[in-house]
Formats: structure tokens, C-alpha cells, sequence
């Protein structure tokens, strides 16, 4: 389902052994002992380097794929790679056949090597993954793509080691859509932006020119959609982030807002207000059918579907505070979750099905926690002056939210930045952005 | 296109210079007491005015919808305005503070522009002259992170449409 820009993968040998590994990571715990893993620089030979250079102005590409893996992977929180002036082996010695005691010297459990040709305005790949204490081969792949996909390729790579070692899906071919903020407090200036997953890549998709917010993915698709005041009408809007074209979802008489698409990307959930009064709603996007879900004189906003399109969960001042509920999709069966003290805002649905992430308000303090689809269980995994719109990765074990600073009588010291979390509560890190930047999206994986 | 945005940026500058030094000489009044009863703003400081004696904004509590008897009285004076100048149309921009999720804010804004609207309507004014807008927590008029500076966020601006 999901279109690859200029991609073309022949993936053309997959030996990857069976033979039991000694080497695997839980990734259900918070990993205070990441693995120690080698990433050994891709080789590439002089005249392929000659090409490189022509094609993309770099001199060694095979350099570059191996600082995304290995900037990917120490990300993640759960490898360690090690110092690059450590290794004893040439990366295309290494690559044919390791000297395990070498690798095993410098203490790397695992290692990856592999090579690089750009011949004929093509970029062909091939990498090994090793295990150093089983002294085996674990995975082999190529691939053949263009040149400029060369990120692109680290990223593969990266879920592709992900994946073997840790028994789940990666989520590092993928890219973050968000709103770009500058300027002052009371005169931001917003721009909806997409980048790569670890901040590469950044184009904006608007100008600036009216306010924008709440970008959202396709799951399945290079569709977005989001909320914006073109001519001071907010409409929830749905743009393909390939054409560029983009349309106002549904005819309503008012404001629409907090879009979000179904699991299967078929239509968009979203809250309409009227008269003082905001209701949930849904439109589907091939026979463009509007259907009202909730009918209820409080708030409902924030809708979130479960990935089996079964359940939704939303937000609804019903009970005279801002609470958590999860309905039926038909909105029979409306039930509360959340009970703990504080207010509870902008639940989604993990793609895993088992939790719902959400912002609580509570005594001054902003918390990014989880609950089971039931309410039990609640975790809250990280407290701040204020932070909300939780995100999850595609294979539902890191969390992408905002946090805003708090300015002075000035406004001064006012900030906005995306941050992530792993479910676990650890690895707490800033995602680098090349403005203020907040209501961040995670799309699926790219590739597979 | 480069001129252009120079100029907006030396505009920017300039207009935050001016906030930040409006700001200062404010300093001095915002540790005043009586600036708010409860939590809802009860001071002039951000308050244009439509016509003489015709504030333009109402203020809210945290979280609520509710007209105190002060927005009453403020939305008479605006209702006798408008009847008094029946050509006029105008938007009600409904405004949230910077401490609640974004979208929940758009509706908490678009709730209290409609509170306003509604009682504007009571007061004999026709509901086509009337527009409402919901700003959510995206256009605050003063940009402190204090009790003070929220109570002014959380507001209803009725602005002239013509």
C-alpha cells in the first residue's frame, strides 16, 4: 500500500542463518546495558568513490550510511556503538569474513559491515550482520536503489539490525511531520514541516502565511492531514504530501479540528463545534460520508482510533472535567477510563492495541503517561512544566510529544521543542529541529 | 521577496521591543493586587475599547464558559453599541490560556465565544450579525507564564467584521 518515492529495492539474497543467536535484546525493559555493537564504515573502492562524488558530492557514502546506522542505533537507547578508531580490521576485509577475537578485543557483541558501488547513476548496497560471541553470520542484504536515497539505505539498515536483534520492527525509515514555530509568543508565525525520523531532511510544507496545526499521517499513505485558518475559517484539511494538493475535508458550517485518520486510512475522525458545543465525527474519504459519532452537549474532541477500527478513544469535559472515555466506533457504549487525580487530555491509541497514551494535567505539572485501553495500569512516564500530544512510533515503543519552557513577565525564555520517550520511561531525548517545533507526528515505516 | 522579509523581521523586532518595553513600565502594576477576582481578570490593561465606554473583551475562569456579572455588564454596553449601530457586524474571538492540551483549547475558546455571542443575542441582536472564532491558546495577548498573564489569555474579543 504504501508508494515509495524513487525507490527500488531488488533485495537479492537473504541468508540469513537460522543457527540460534547469543545475541538479543529485551526491549520490554528499560535498558540500562545497551549492547556494544561495531558498525565498521561501509567500503566503497576509489572508482566508486569518484562516482560518489559526482553523483552526491560526497566522497565516501559508505562512511555516511554507516554514521545514520550508528546514529540511529545509539538513539534507540539499546545499542552502544563503539568508537570507530577502535577496530583493527579493514572495513573490506572485515566484511568478507570478520577475525571474531579482534572484534571480541574491543568488547562489540555485534558487528556490521558492508560494502558500497555507485556505478551506472546507481547505488548498490550489501550488508552483514555478525554475531561476535557465536563467531557467525546472522543477516545478509542487498539492495540496489538511486544514489540519493543513501539515508534512506542507513535507515533500512538500522530496522533491519533492529528487527533481527530485538525480535520487533524498527521504526527508523521513517519520517516526523510537525508545526514549525517562530517568532513571539502572541505573533508565532507556523508552518506545518516533515523531516526524517532523526531530523534529516526538513522541508516545509506552508508558508507561513496562516496558522496551522495538528498535523497527522496516513498510516497508510502520503497523506496528511491537519488543521488550518486559511482565510480565518479553521478547517480541517487533508494535503498528499507528494502532489501537494490539498482540499478542505467536508462541508460544515463551522470549525473543525483534532483530525486524525483511521487505522486503514479510510477516513478522518475529527471534532466539529457548533453553538458552544464540540461532537465527534467522522468523514469517509471515497464516498465522502459524514457520520456524527458523539451527540452530547460537553466537549468531545481529541479522537484516537484503535487499529482495528473497533474502538475509539476521546477527550470529553462530560463529567465536568477533561476526561478520557473509549466508545464503540459507532459511539454506542461510551465508557470513562481515566479516574486518577488531575485532568487527562489527548488520548491515542498505541498501534500495539494494548495502551492509550495521553497528557494529565495535574497540580501545575504536565505528565506524557500510558494506561491500559481499560484505564488500569496507569504509568506516567515523564513530568514537565508543560508538555502533551504524545505520538507513537510505528511499532508502538517510543513516544514523540512537545514541551514548551515557561517564559518570563517578558516572554522571554519561551520555547517549543519535540522530545521523545521510550514506553519504558527511559531514554528521554531531545529531537533536533531546525526551528521551535511542536504537534509532532510519527508516520508508518517507509519501506516494507 | 528578501526585502520583504527584512522588513517584516525589522518589524517584528521593532513590535517586540515595544511589548518588551510596555511590559517593563507594566512591571510595576502587575504586582498590584485587584487585578483579579478569583481567577478572572478584572483589570484594563489589555482592554481596547469599540466605542467610548465599550470595553471589547470579557475574561474567564480557568477551564470555564461561565459570563461573571462584570462580562454581563460589558456585553449590555456592547449590545447597546451594536444596536445603536446596526450596520456594524462583528466576530467574537474566543481565546484559551497556554496551560491546557491544544485542541481541547480550540473548543474551550470556541464554548466561550458562543457564551458571549449568546448573551449578545438575549440582548436583542440579530445571530447573523454575529460571527464567532476560536483561537484555542494560539493568539494570547500577554506572553508571562503567571496567573496574572493567563487570566488576560482567557478572554472573549468582540471585533468589528466591517
Amino acid at each position: 500500500m504504501i508508494r515509495i518515492i524513487n525507490l527500488f529495492f531488488i533485495i537479492f539474497f537473504l541468508l540469513s542463518a537460522k543457527a540460534y543467536s547469543l545475541i538479543e535484546i529485551d526491549i520490554t525493559r528499560g535498558n540500562l546495558d545497551p549492547l556494544p555493537i561495531a558498525v565498521s564504515p561501509l567500503f566503497q573502492d576509489d572508482s566508486s568513490k569518484r562516482n560518489s562524488i559526482n553523483e552526491l558530492k560526497i566522497e565516501n557514502v559508505g562512511s555516511e550510511i554507516s554514521l545514520v546506522v550508528e546514529n540511529n542505533l545509539k538513539i534507540s537507547g539499546l545499542f552502544n556503538p563503539l568508537s570507530k578508531e577502535a577496530f583493527l580490521q579493514k572495513p573490506d576485509i572485515a566484511h568478507l569474513k570478520p577475525r571474531f577475537e579482534d572484534w571480541a578485543l574491543i568488547k562489540a557483541q555485534a558487528l556490521i559491515t558492508g560494502k558500497v558501488i555507485i556505478e551506472d547513476k546507481k547505488l548498490k548496497v550489501e550488508f552483514r550482520l555478525w554475531d561476535i560471541l557465536a563467531g557467525r553470520e546472522m543477516m545478509a542484504l542487498a539492495f540496489t536503489t538511486v544514489p540519493s536515497n543513501w539515508r534512506r539505505v542507513g535507515h533500512i539498515i538500522s530496522d533491519k539490525v533492529y528487527e533481527r536483534l530485538t525480535g520487533e520492527k524498527g521504526y527508523f525509515d521513517t519520517r516526523i511531520i510537525y508545526v514549525s514555530e517562530e517568532g513571539p509568543k502572541t505573533a508565532r508565525v507556523k508552518k506545518l514541516a516533515i523531516m526524517d525520523q532523526d531530523g534529516f531532511n526538513t522541508k516545509y510544507l506552508t508558508l507561513g502565511n496562516e496558522l496551522v496545526l495538528t498535523p497527522r499521517f496516513n498510516p497508510t499513505s502520503q497523506m496528511v492531514t491537519y488543521l488550518s485558518y486559511f482565510k480565518n475559517l479553521p478547517r480541517v484539511y487533508l494535503l498528499d504530501i507528494e502532489t501537494g494538493t490539498q482540499e478542505v475535508v467536508g462541508d460544515f458550517p463551522g470549525m473543525t479540528f483534532a483530525p486524525r485518520f483511521s487505522p486503514d486510512g479510510k477516513k478522518i475522525i475529527m471534532s466539529f463545534a457548533k453553538d458552544g458545543n464540540s461532537d465527534i465525527y467522522t468523514m469517509d474519504l471515497e464516498n465522502r460520508i459524514v457520520e456524527r459519532i458523539t451527540n452530547h452537549p460537553s466537549i468531545d474532541t481529541s479522537p484516537s482510533y484503535s487499529p482495528d477500527n473497533r474502538f475509539i478513544t476521546f477527550n470529553s469535559d462530560r463529567s465536568g472535567f477533561q476526561q478520557i472515555y473509549v466508545m464503540k466506533s459507532d459511539g454506542s457504549n461510551v465508557k470513562r477510563i481515566s479516574f486518577g487525580k488531575g485532568l487527562y487530555g489527548t488520548p491515542v491509541w498505541s498501534p500495539r492495541g494494548d495502551l492509550i497514551a495521553f497528557t494529565k494535567l495535574h497540580k501545575g505539572k504536565f505528565y506524557i503517561g500510558v494506561m491500559r485501553t481499560d484505564g488500569s495500569g496507569e504509568r506516567l512516564l515523564t513530568e514537565n512544566y508543560y508538555q502533551e500530544a504524545p505520538s507513537w512510533s510505528p511499532n508502538g515503543r517510543v513516544l514523540i510529544f512537545y514541551r514548551e519552557t515557561k517564559s518570563n513577565d517578558k516572554g522571554e525564555g519561551f520555547s517549543a521543542k519535540l522530545w521523545s520517550i521510550d514506553l519504558t520511561g527511559y531514554n528521554e531525548r531531545q529531537v533536533q529541529t531546525e526551528t521551535d517545533a511542536s504537534d509532532p507526528s510519527w508516520s508508518s515505516l517507509l519501506s516494507n | 521577496m528578501n526585502f520583504s522579509k527584512s522588513f517584516r523581521n525589522t518589524f517584528l523586532v521593532i513590535l517586540l521591543s515595544l511589548i518588551v518595553s510596555a511590559c517593563a513600565t507594566k512591571k510595576t502594576t502587575t504586582t498590584v493586587e485587584g487585578q483579579m477576582q478569583g481567577d478572572v481578570y478584572t483589570g484594563t490593561d489589555t482592554v481596547k475599547y469599540l466605542a467610548d465606554g465599550v470595553p471589547d473583551r470579557v475574561f474567564f475562569a480557568t477551564n470555564e464558559s461561565i459570563l461573571t456579572t462584570k462580562s454581563r455588564d460589558t456585553l449590555r454596553k456592547q449590545a447597546n453599541w451594536l444596536r445603536a449601530n446596526s450596520s456594524i457586524n462583528v466576530v467574537v474571538e474566543g481565546h484559551a490560556d497556554e496551560r491546557g492540551t491544544r485542541e481541547y483549547n480550540l473548543a474551550l475558546g470556541e464554548r466561550r465565544a458562543n457564551a458571549a455571542k449568546d448573551y449578545l443575542i438575549t440582548y436583542g441582536i440579530s445571530a447573523d450579525r454575529i460571527s464567532v472564532i476560536s483561537y484555542g491558546k494560539e493568539r494570547p495577548v500577554d506572553s508571562g507564564s503567571n496567573p496574572l498573564s493567563w487570566s488576560k489569555n482567557r478572554r472573549s474579543v468582540t471585533v468589528k467584521a466591517n
